[in-house]
């Protein structure tokens, strides 16, 4: 597989539609044998912590009350488990973003498994290639 | 066509939006054995473009496509 054929993603909204959007996205690519390389900062650090990752997480302002009614309707899988399933079929690491780790004062141990490790963002860019993909 | 007897595996993934069938298929191949022939039914208008797309870059093979009102069938042999 060549360099081009990787994606990055950083994560930084904590809302549920944002983090559904992504992981559809991500699945997709890892269906499709892409490397992806996903660094976690902010809100969407927040939302993986163990304790809350399946909790409501709401949606973007633009959603609206009908927006988010939509949502609900068509229902499907949580995010966490369209995640959990990109990780098994494909090449798809997630890092937390120390920074962020260290606002939220949080340790790796207050995270869900589907975080595999915390590093820096000169780390993130080691590994990943191209220009990450912001959500 | 493709009788009843030949599908190794049926999923029906209607009502699953994107992209949930193809996501039951892939599971499905890796499960199965070569040779096998998985159906999917889908109701996810992504599934259309998704599924021959991804059936071709892993190397099996689209035995069939067969649009029905609302829903679509698809019929995969697994080939490695």
């Amino acid at each position: 597989m060549s360099e081009d054929d990787a994606v990055s993603v950083v994560l930084f909204s904590g809302t549920d539609d944002k983090l559904g959007a992504a992981a559809i996205l991500i699945a997709g690519a890892a269906a499709m044998g892409r490397k992806v390389t996903i660094l976690v900062q902010y809100w969407a650090l927040d939302a993986f912590r163990a304790d809350r990752i399946l909790k409501d997480h709401g949606a973007a302002q633009e959603a609206g009350a009908e927006g988010r009614a939509a949502m609900e309707r068509q229902g499907g899988q949580h995010w966490s488990e369209t995640l959990r399933q990109a990780k098994e079929l494909g090449d798809v690491s997630v890092h937390a973003c120390s920074h962020s780790m260290e606002m939220l004062g949080l340790v790796m141990e207050d995270l869900d498994p589907l975080v595999d490790g915390q590093e820096g963002v000169a780390s993130f860019f080691l590994e990943a290639t191209g220009s990450p993909t912001f959500v | 066509m493709t009788t009843t007897s030949d599908i190794t595996r049926s999923i029906d993934a209607r009502g699953m939006p994107c992209p949930g069938p193809l996501m039951a298929l892939i599971g499905a191949i890796r499960e199965g054995s070569v040779g096998d022939t998985i159906e999917v039914i889908s109701s996810d208008e992504g599934s259309k473009t998704d599924i021959p797309a991804w059936v071709s870059k892993a190397g099996h093979r689209l035995a069939e496509v067969d649009q029905q009102d609302g829903f679509a069938r698809f019929v995969i042999e697994k080939a490695r």
